[in-house]
């Protein structure tokens, strides 16, 4: 497969196993990323929390600008 | 002083006098809604600049200034929800963040066309595998357009479209469809099931 229609295979069908839902993502994201800043075993502590983050490029985005954001004012 | 709070965390002493100067009763809580609203708008800056694209400065900074007057509200209307599982900066930072991603999402599709009908063309474009690699290509991607058709219910059809192939912003199509991020990701997570167990069937997963 070309990597364009692997990518898209991957979207079409999602990450495996289970994951979290978007309002439970958010609600989750503040301590995932602390978790993630300290090192500190952060997908085994909030489990689904990276399956929902393939999945979903919004709450993705919002993960990536929080981690951006709290690691440039440490 | 706010005593709702969840007795699992020891909140540490920097959320612990956030909680207590946003209190209502506080005397320092209109310096204190000043000085978070600043960190609101310090956040939605920073995601404004990093996604704005083609956005000017002056309509960047009005959405991050819009960002940062809503997440406020949210913030102070959810205050009890802090369970001090992280700093509450850290907490308070995430509102700011979302309504400025969101906020840029909807303004770069302002006046894009969502195609909600693709029952007519092929559902799924192909990217032009290489002669060695055509069969299993064709043969993975005919199945999941067949499953697509097959298994799926129009509305799930037309989400998962929309936002695996076409790259329409689930916010966007929220917006579109008058529903919100969290409905249409379960609509997509009920179809991505459906094409899982339709593909394992045909043992292709």
């Amino acid at each position: 497969m070309t990597a364009f229609d692997r990518r898209l295979a991957g979207r079409l069908l999602g990450p495996e196993g289970p994951e979290l839902t978007c309002e439970q993502c958010f609600d989750q994201l503040d301590r995932y990323v602390e978790l993630e800043l300290s090192g500190d075993r952060a997908d085994e502590q909030v489990p689904g929390m990276r399956a929902h983050l393939e999945g979903c490029p919004a709450c993705d985005e919002d993960h990536a600008s929080l981690l951006a954001f709290v690691s440039a004012e440490r | 002083m706010l005593v709702t709070m969840s007795s699992v965390h020891l909140l540490d002493p920097e959320s612990q006098a956030w909680l207590d100067r946003l209190d209502p009763s506080s005397a320092e809580r209109d310096a204190a809604v000043a000085e978070l609203h600043a960190l609101l708008l310090k956040a939605a800056r920073f995601e404004v600049s990093r996604r704005r694209g083609s956005i000017g400065a002056a309509e960047g900074e009005d959405l991050a200034q819009q960002s940062a007057d809503d997440a406020l509200v949210a913030v102070l209307r959810r205050l009890r929800d802090f369970r001090g599982d992280s700093r509450f900066t850290t907490w308070a930072y995430k509102f700011a963040l979302l309504e400025a991603g969101v906020k840029v999402r909807r303004r770069a599709w302002q006046g894009r066309e969502v195609q909600l009908e693709p029952e007519s063309w092929a559902l799924i474009p192909r990217g032009g595998a290489t002669p060695h690699e055509e069969l299993e290509t064709a043969e993975l991607l005919a199945a999941l357009e067949e499953a697509m058709r097959r298994e799926l219910t129009p509305h799930q059809r037309r989400v998962l479209v929309a936002v695996a192939i076409q790259d329409v912003p689930i916010d966007v199509l929220a917006e579109r469809l008058d529903t919100t991020r969290g409905a249409l990701y379960k609509t997509i997570h009920a179809a991505r099931r459906k094409l899982r167990a339709a593909l394992a069937a045909r043992e292709m997963s």
